[in-house]
């Protein structure tokens, strides 16, 4: 890859309950796509699953989801699980979580051209472009930026500008028309990166854990590993479903302009 | 699988695995899952059994490495299995001829417990004890029933002229049985009910209805494997590095083949010609 790319970590916020092949797939086909582009090297995947304060249904405790998203990931040579989020008494905000870890990346990138300086004496080398981070997400969460008092305003002008999104799509014209419908979304339209999918693959976490109630295969769709997690640890039953029932997703109630997850399914 | 009313039976799948993904995979635990959940059956043995390099479909690569991957990509499973007996004739072979291979094979199992196939020893022996588990109860000396595992697809395919023999396609709906399984967007209830011939035989046809939508075609993977793209998640790693020790599928490999008529339509049109 020249090094003229700029260096680009992909993060996906979400459940992860469980982690699926098609969390995983959404990776690869972000990654391929933004190499295709030729302007990014993707350095970078973090899976960040949301603490148990979001208070969604059916939520399994935050590390068995941390556990089951290492197993899946032990394979990958690019994409890594980070706690942080999981972490947070409170749910999180997803710009929020986003201004964490490009904290983060910024400082070990400081770091490393300090190195870099130390090495040759002089400033890091100017050839090396700063690194940006982007949100991976499905194709139906560009659609909930309309949903009327979901998103802040300046989160979403946030997200797109500063930040950027690369969404996977299905097939649909969905995400299209999102970003058409949205002035905030159209005027960074640039940063937004839309993704085709051509296999039709609706692998959705929920139809995991119905499939395991109900005492049914799921080999293939998740990886053995977490298959096996998931019997060891008796996850999954009508009793983990009942998981916060009735609860309000704590976004609604924190503030009643919140986004929705993304990878959420 | 303690009922003593349970039928055993034994999934056949044929096809050309060119690779084999996930979906195919997928196809099994549906077809099982179904076929118990009737409380009729209990599923002992699943069998993957790629065509022969005679079948002369374009970017077919040879059978040797179709049949490694199979047997690499099986290596997790309990119960399906990979046979090479089909792929290693020299003249394509019908389906209901493979089918007739394999029955014979399962009622010569019945009679000595000799397993031919070359399976892992903890799989052979787990599925040896599946037979004798569901024969315990067998008082009855009906062997296992052998089904057909197919997509809607090869179900609809029976319409298409050329392609199969009206009598094949009732030896493998009549004789032995077939388990569909269909996507969201197809209805193969309508498509049984247009054909008298699958109407006769409607109720040893089973109808899987595949929810969680996964539709990994093999073309769709070569596809990506040609261009550079990620093919992870989509078939087992194991099979993937396959792919990547040996080089295959490329430009060339997808143009194996090309201008060459399928083996089946030669068949039955030079029959039909000649007859």
């Amino acid at each position: 890859m020249a090094s003229c790319r700029v260096p680009l970590v992909l993060l996906a916020c979400g459940s992860f309950n469980p982690i699926t092949n098609q969390h995983m797939r959404l990776f690869e086909l972000a990654r391929d796509h933004m190499h295709s582009t030729g302007r990014y090297e993707v350095v970078g995947g973090i899976v960040s699953p949301v603490s148990d304060g979001y208070g969604k249904q059916g939520l399994v405790p935050a590390k068995h989801r941390i556990s089951m998203a290492k197993l899946a990931l032990q394979s990958s040579n690019w994409v890594t699980v980070d706690e942080w989020e999981s972490q947070q008494p409170d749910w999180t905000e997803t710009v929020v979580t986003m201004r964490y870890h490009y904290g983060r990346i910024l400082k070990e990138y400081e770091q490393s051209a300090e190195r870099h300086s130390d090495a040759s004496g002089n400033f890091a080398s100017p050839s090396s472009p700063f690194p940006q981070l982007k949100l991976l997400c499905g194709a139906d969460f560009l659609s909930s930026f309309k949903i009327p008092g979901l998103w802040l305003d300046d989160h979403v002008e946030e997200l797109v500008e500063r930040f950027g999104l690369v969404c996977v799509s299905r097939g649909s014209l969905q995400p299209e028309r999102a970003v058409h419908e949205s002035d905030t979304l159209f005027r960074h339209r640039r940063n937004v990166f839309l993704v085709r999918e051509w296999v039709r693959n609706e692998t959705s976490a929920t139809e995991i854990r119905r499939a395991l109630r109900r005492d049914l295969s799921v080999k293939y769709l998740i990886p053995d590993s977490v298959m096996e997690y998931i019997r060891q640890h008796k996850l999954y039953t009508e009793d983990s479903e009942r998981r916060n029932e009735g609860t309000a997703l704590r976004p609604l109630i924190k503030q009643a302009h919140q986004p929705i997850k993304s990878l959420d399914d | 699988m303690e009922n003593p009313s349970t039928s055993k039976v034994v999934l056949l799948a044929c096809g050309s695995f060119n690779p084999i993904t996930n979906m195919h995979l997928r196809m099994f635990e549906l077809a099982r899952d179904h076929l118990e959940d009737t409380g009729q059956y209990s599923v002992i043995k699943g069998i993957i059994s790629p065509v022969g390099d005679a079948y002369k479909k374009k970017g077919l690569i040879e059978a040797s490495h179709r049949v490694e991957m199979a047997r690499l990509a099986t290596e997790s499973s309990e119960w399906i299995t990979v046979d090479s007996w089909e792929s290693q004739q020299s003249d394509w072979v019908e389906t209901a001829k493979v089918m007739r291979h394999h029955y014979e094979e399962l009622l010569a199992r019945e009679h000595n417990r000799d397993n031919v196939d070359t399976v892992k020893y903890t799989k052979k022996r787990r599925i040896e004890e599946n037979y004798i588990a569901s024969s315990v109860h067998h008082r009855k000396r009906d062997g296992p029933q052998l089904m057909l595992l197919c997509g809607a697809d090869v179900l609809e395919s029976f319409g298409i002229p050329n392609l199969w023999k009206q009598e094949d396609v009732a030896e493998i709906v009549g004789r032995y049985g077939l388990v569909c399984i269909t996507r969201s967007g197809g209805d193969p209830h309508k498509f049984i009910n247009q054909s008298d011939e699958l109407w006769k035989y409607r109720k040893n046809i089973h109808i899987v209805h595949e929810w969680v939508m996964n539709d990994i075609s093999a073309t769709h993977v070569r596809r990506a494997l040609r261009r550079g793209r990620s093919v992870r998640y989509l078939l087992p790693e194991s099979v993937i590095h396959y792919i990547q020790e040996h080089g295959l599928y490329s430009a060339e490999s997808e143009q194996k083949n090309a201008d060459v008529v399928l083996a089946p339509f030669q068949k039955y049109s030079d029959a039909s010609t000649s007859g």
